[in-house]
Parts: structure tokens; sequence; C-alpha cells
């Protein structure tokens, strides 16, 4: 039924989470050699008495909206005290993980309800999914002391952020807005204006799709360094580097996309007595979009990898491969997950952005279309 | 018993044919428009030929309602294809009006409604009417009351700002019926337009075709396998037959039938004689599949 989403029956809750009820049987951890109780420690306490508190409490729920809210708090609760307690100093024991395996089953459960609310609550699994898991590393990386170089907590990475922010920000400039953008739209541009007259002169297609996929082949590491002597350490080598790997991408995507026009639909242009650039634009173009998009998509993620790789083989003292390959010699491995995060982030928002342009200018493709 | 006042023009003026004007509303009903001699063509099939078409003759007169009736496969298709230079013959000659198809093509002349409605997903529906009025370079507000005018004609009144994919399979082929209207063309090839129509609104549409057909004398060829229809609209009716594809018998019905049809003449003696034949001529066609 429609409307009433709230009150349908909600999938049963499985005993797990109450295994947190064993956790004071046990030593809680210890602080500086002395081993502490889980009754001594008021926040241990406190925290189990929310979390069983919620699980009681959320007979009171209407729907699964309001029962991930309640046992949320449960949740919140578990994990809120094993971070304090970690930031207190103490070396976990069975009882604190106790504690943590309770909170991180009675999530579980939330994942599941909220899974299926729809709205825009619909967002807060994928959300809440991705803060535990940093909550979870957090937890983790400190609890069982993993050490920072090979892994650091996102704490520290966030730290290593605002103390690097300025250069930071100088290898995104360097990297992403002279480099990528630079080699990314001459690349892409270079792809589609090839294919536009491979489109007008068959031999350049027949010729050019058996070099595509040589090229695809070509390791990065191989022409980086060439393109670095061939024209220097500043953006032009990357640049370069960016247009060797994305033109291919680009030029076999929009002939694709330019053949996908349908006989009819062709036969329609014809007979209007529409010329060649008219139906290129009226019709063969408008059918070739979402194979634009698919290779402007692959090739916005093959572009930063291309100039991150490109500065290991040379650049001046700024960018983002500059500062992982320097800061990993100097074992800095926080500001090195600094700039990945920096990388990682930069890398989805632009898929992201090309991914929202294409719904919107191609809503009318059977993928995203809407009665 | 005087000899009837000639309407032609005088010698000096006829020994130059005039460089063919394409027929404008008015144009004197009679002249033949299009000309198929001894028509054939072979498709080269992966292992053998398909003789779609063999050894097709036909005439069609400025102003004619021509219906083509026969069983599936049997080149209907085919032969309007290559009318409106769509595709090319292996055999015979085609005349448009004194040119051949690619300069009537050229020229703009047809307008053709394909079997299946063709139309543009990315286009709303009345952009997807003036498609052709963009081609030709006609002004924006004429664009728009020429394909409003012509979806009221089909029904489609309301739905301009709808997308193609929003449509049932029916009234897709009512726009693309509209968009063949508003441009006006000289010759209107219609590939079963109405095969995918409920019988109340294939009748209404039939109704309309032949008002607006009396009312522009537009030359009209026209696919259909209902006899009742091909009967109603035409003023002749070209039956053909499969393996090869060819011409069985052409029957008039502009004699028998008035030229201006309401639906109710489809009980009258004469329609149901004319059907009858066409019925005959069909069944003969099956016959030489058995
Ligand atoms: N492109 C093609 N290649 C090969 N054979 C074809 C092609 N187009 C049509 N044919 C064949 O030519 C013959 C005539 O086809 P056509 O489409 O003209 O038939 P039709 O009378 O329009 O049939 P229907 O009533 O089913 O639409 C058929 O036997 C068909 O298989
Ligand atoms: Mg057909």
């Amino acid at each position: 039924m429609i409307g009433v989403a709230s009150r349908q029956p909600r999938p049963a809750m499985a005993p797990g989470p109450l295994v947190a009820l064993l956790a004071p049987l046990l030593p809680l951890g210890g602080v500086a050699g002395h081993s502490v109780g889980f009754v001594d420690s008021p926040v241990a306490v406190a925290g189990l008495v929310l979390l069983v508190g919620t699980l009681l409490l959320r007979r009171l729920a209407v729907g699964a909206l309001s029962e991930a809210v309640i046992l949320s708090v449960g949740v919140a609760a578990g994990y809120g005290a094993t971070l304090r307690l970690l930031a207190d100093g103490l070396a976990p024991d069975a009882g604190l993980w106790l504690l943590l395996l309770g909170a991180t089953l009675l999530l579980g459960r939330v994942l599941r309800l909220l899974a299926e609310v729809s709205g825009p609550a619909r967002h807060a699994c994928p959300a809440l999914f991705g803060l535990a898991i940093l909550l979870l590393w957090e937890i983790l990386t400190r609890g069982l002391q993993v050490p920072a170089i090979l892994l650091p907590p996102p704490s520290a990475i966030a730290a290593a952020f605002a103390t690097n922010a300025a250069d930071l920000w100088d290898d995104f400039r360097q990297t992403v807005l002279i480099s990528v953008l630079r080699g990314y739209l001459l690349g892409c541009g270079a792809g589609f204006a090839v294919a536009i007259l491979a489109d007008r002169v068959p031999f350049l297609a027949r010729g050019l799709l058996p070099l595509g996929n040589l090229a695809s082949a070509i390791p990065v590491v191989g022409v980086a360094p060439i393109m670095v002597m061939w024209f220097g350490f500043d953006w032009q080598s990357k640049a370069a580097v960016i247009v060797v790997m994305t033109f291919f991408p680009m030029l076999i995507n929009t002939l694709a996309g330019l053949a996908s026009a349908e006989r009819i639909q062709l036969d329609l242009m014809r007979s209007y007595a529409a010329g060649y650039w008219r139906s290129l634009l009226l019709l063969r173009l408008p059918c070739a979009l979402p194979f634009l998009f698919n290779g402007l998509k692959i090739n916005s993620t093959l572009a930063l990898i291309g100039a991150i790789v490109a500065e290991f083989f040379g650049t001046p003292v700024v960018g983002m491969g500059f500062r992982i390959s320097t800061q990993v010699a100097r074992m800095n491995l926080d500001v090195v997950w600094a700039s990945i995060t920096v990388a990682a982030l930069t890398g989805s928002l632009l898929y992201g952005a090309l991914a929202l342009a294409e719904r919107r200018v191609t809503a009318w493709h059977p993928s995203f279309r809407k009665r | 018993m005087p000899a009837a006042p000639s309407p032609s023009l005088p010698p000096a003026l006829t020994a130059v044919p005039p460089p063919a004007p394409f027929a404008e509303p008015g144009a004197e009903p009679g002249r033949t428009i299009v000309d198929v001699r001894n028509l054939t063509l072979t498709y080269q099939a992966a292992d053998h030929p398909v003789y779609a078409l063999s050894d097709v003759s036909l005439s069609i007169a400025q102003g004619d309602f021509i219906s083509l009736i026969g069983p599936s496969g049997c080149g209907k298709t085919t032969l309007m294809r290559v009318i409106a230079d769509l595709e090319q013959p292996t055999g015979g000659t085609v005349l448009v009006n004194g040119m051949t198809p690619e300069q009537a093509r050229l020229k703009r002349a047809y307008g053709y409604v394909f079997q299946a409605p063709a139309l543009y997903p990315w286009r709303t529906v009345e952009r997807n009417v003036t498609l052709p009025l963009e081609i030709m370079g006609i002004p924006r507000g004429e664009r728009q009351t020429r394909a409003r005018e012509q979806l009221e004609r089909v029904g489609l009144a309301g739905f301009e700002r709808k997308f193609p994919w929003q449509l049932s399979g029916g009234m897709q082929q009512r726009v693309s019926i509209a968009r063949a209207l508003a441009f006006n063309p000289d010759l209107l090839l219609m590939d079963e337009p109405f095969g995918a129509l409920d019988e109340i609104t294939r009748d209404h549409l039939n109704l309309q075709l032949t008002q607006l057909w009396r009312r522009t004398r537009k030359t009209c060829v026209f696919v259909t396998h209902s006899i009742a229809e091909a009967v109603f609209l035409s003023t002749r009716i070209v039956v053909m037959s499969p393996r090869p594809g060819r011409i069985l018998d052409v029957i008039d019905c502009a004699r028998d039938l008035p030229p201006e049809r309401t639906l109710d003449i489809r009980e009258s003696p004469e329609f149901q004689r004319i059907a009858h034949r066409v019925r005959e001529g069909l069944m003969e066609g099956h016959s030489y599949d058995d």
C-alpha cells in the first residue's frame, strides 16, 4: 500500500546485540599496567545501559525510521563510550570489545531498517555506513595499536590535513586545476574532433581503431618519463600524458555513438534532404550523447591517475604525485593519506558531476526515463 | 459535334515543357506525378536473392489516393522506399514529376510516414512535429502554429510538451502522421499509418484523412492491410502478391464511389462489390503459396 509504508511489518529483531550484556563479566582493559573492571568505569557502564535501554525503548517506535532513530542512540552510546575510553589511554580487553561488538550488531539492525525507507531519509543508510567504517577504522587502529606507518587512524589523517592545508591546496591547484583540467579538455576535445573527422574520412576510422587497442595497453609509467623529457617538468608533460590516455577512449566512444542512430531515424533525415551537418546536429550527436558521457566519465578517472603518476617523474616541487612520492620517502604517511583523500574526493566529485550532467542532458534515454 | 475547347496551352509554350514546378494546390488533376516502369528490385540476402519487386509498372496521377494492399512481405514498403529514393532499384525506371526520385527528394517532395513512428526521443512531441520545418528554415512562430494545428487534427492537442516515450504506440504513430502533414509535402507516402490503432480512432482518422485529401487534393500513397480502409480512402487500389512481389490488379474506386465519403458508404452495395473484388485478388495472390 502507498503512503502507509511505516506500518509495514518490520523485520524481526535478532538477539545479537544482547552479547553486550556479557561485557560486565569480563575485564574492560588496562590503564598504565593496572587492570580495570567493567563496572569500575562509569563511561563503560553508561554506554552499556544506554545501549540496552534503547533495545527496550524500541517498542515505542511506530515505523522503521523511528525505530532506526531510537536504536542509533544505542549505537552512538556504544561507539562513543569505546572512543572515550581509548582516548583516556585504556588498553582494551575483552569487555570493551564485547561492548563494541554489541553496538556493531545493533548498527547492523539500524542499517537494515534504513535500507527500506524511502524519501529524503534514504540517503541515511549509505551515510551512516560510511561513518561507521570511519569510526571502526579509528577504534581498531587505536585499540590494536596499529603502527601509523601501516595505517594511521582517520583522526591523524584529519590532523595532517589541517596542518598541511596550504601545501595540499597548492598541490590541488597544480595537479587538478592546471594539469588535469587542461589535459582532460585537450584529450577529450581532440578525441571528439578526430572522431567527427574519421566519420567523414572512413580510412581514418579504419586506421585509428586498431591503434586505439594498442594505446589502451600502453603503461602510464612508460609514457610519463618520455613526456617529461619531451615537454619538461611543468604541466605540459602531465597534460601530454593525459592526452595520450584519454584520446582513444573518447575517439572510440564518439565513433560508436555516431554509429548508434537507427536506420529508420536516418531515413527520416534523408527524406527531408537534410545535409551531413544537419543530420549530425539534429540526429546523430543527440544519439551519441550517452556514449560521449561514457567516454567523459572514464576519462575523468584516467586523467587524474595519469597526472599523479606523471608527477612521480618530475615536477616543479608541487603537485599531488610529488607530495606523495616525497612524503613516503620521509615516512610521513599521514600526509600521504591526506593527499590520497584529496585525490579520491576529487575523482569522485568529477565523476559525480559528470553523472549528474548526463542524467540531466540524456533524461530521455531508456536508462533514466521516468514516465 | 463541336470539338471540346482544348485546355492545353498554345504550341509555342508547350514545345518546351516548363521545368516541372511542384504541384501547387490547384495544379491540374490527372497529370502523371509518379511513373513507375518495369521496376525490379532484388535484395542480395546472405545465401539467396530475395525478389522483392518484379516488373512493377504503375502510374499515379496528381490528386490520386492510391492504396497498396497485399500479404506481408509482398514488397509494399519496398515500392514506397524506391519512390522516395530510400532504396535503389535493380532495374526499371521511376520518375517523380519528371524528375528522378533523388531530385524530387532534394526538393523535399516527400512526406514519409514510416511503418514505425521513428520519433526522436530527446524531442518533445511538438518539437518532433516541427523537426522537418526547422530543416526547411521556417520561422519559429509558424512552425509552432502548424505543429499545433496538425496535432489537433490527429487528436493529440494537449500532448505537445510530452516526450514520445510517454505516449502509447498508437499515439506515437499519430505524432508521426502529424509530422508528415505539418510539412505539407507534395506526395504523402504512408506505410500502414493506422496499423496500431483501435477501430474507433482508426475510423476517426480515416475520416480526417479523406477530408484532408479532398480539401488539398494531395497525392497519397497508402499501405494498409485493411480492405475496408483501402476501399474507403482510395481512388485506386493496387493489389500486390509476393514471391516475386508484383501487381495483380488495380481497382478503380473513384468511378463508383463519390469523392466525398462518409463512414456509412461502407454499407453501400458499390462499396461491398469493390471490397469483394479486392478480397478475390488477395486470395488469388495467396494461392501461389500453396
Ligand atoms: N533490407 C532488406 N534486405 C533483404 N531483404 C529485404 C530487405 N527489406 C525487405 N526485404 C525482403 O523483401 C520483401 C518485401 O519486403 P517489404 O518490406 O517491402 O514487404 P511489405 O509488403 O512491406 O510487408 P509488410 O506488410 O509485412 O510490411 C520481403 O520478403 C523481405 O524479406
Ligand atoms: Mg511493410
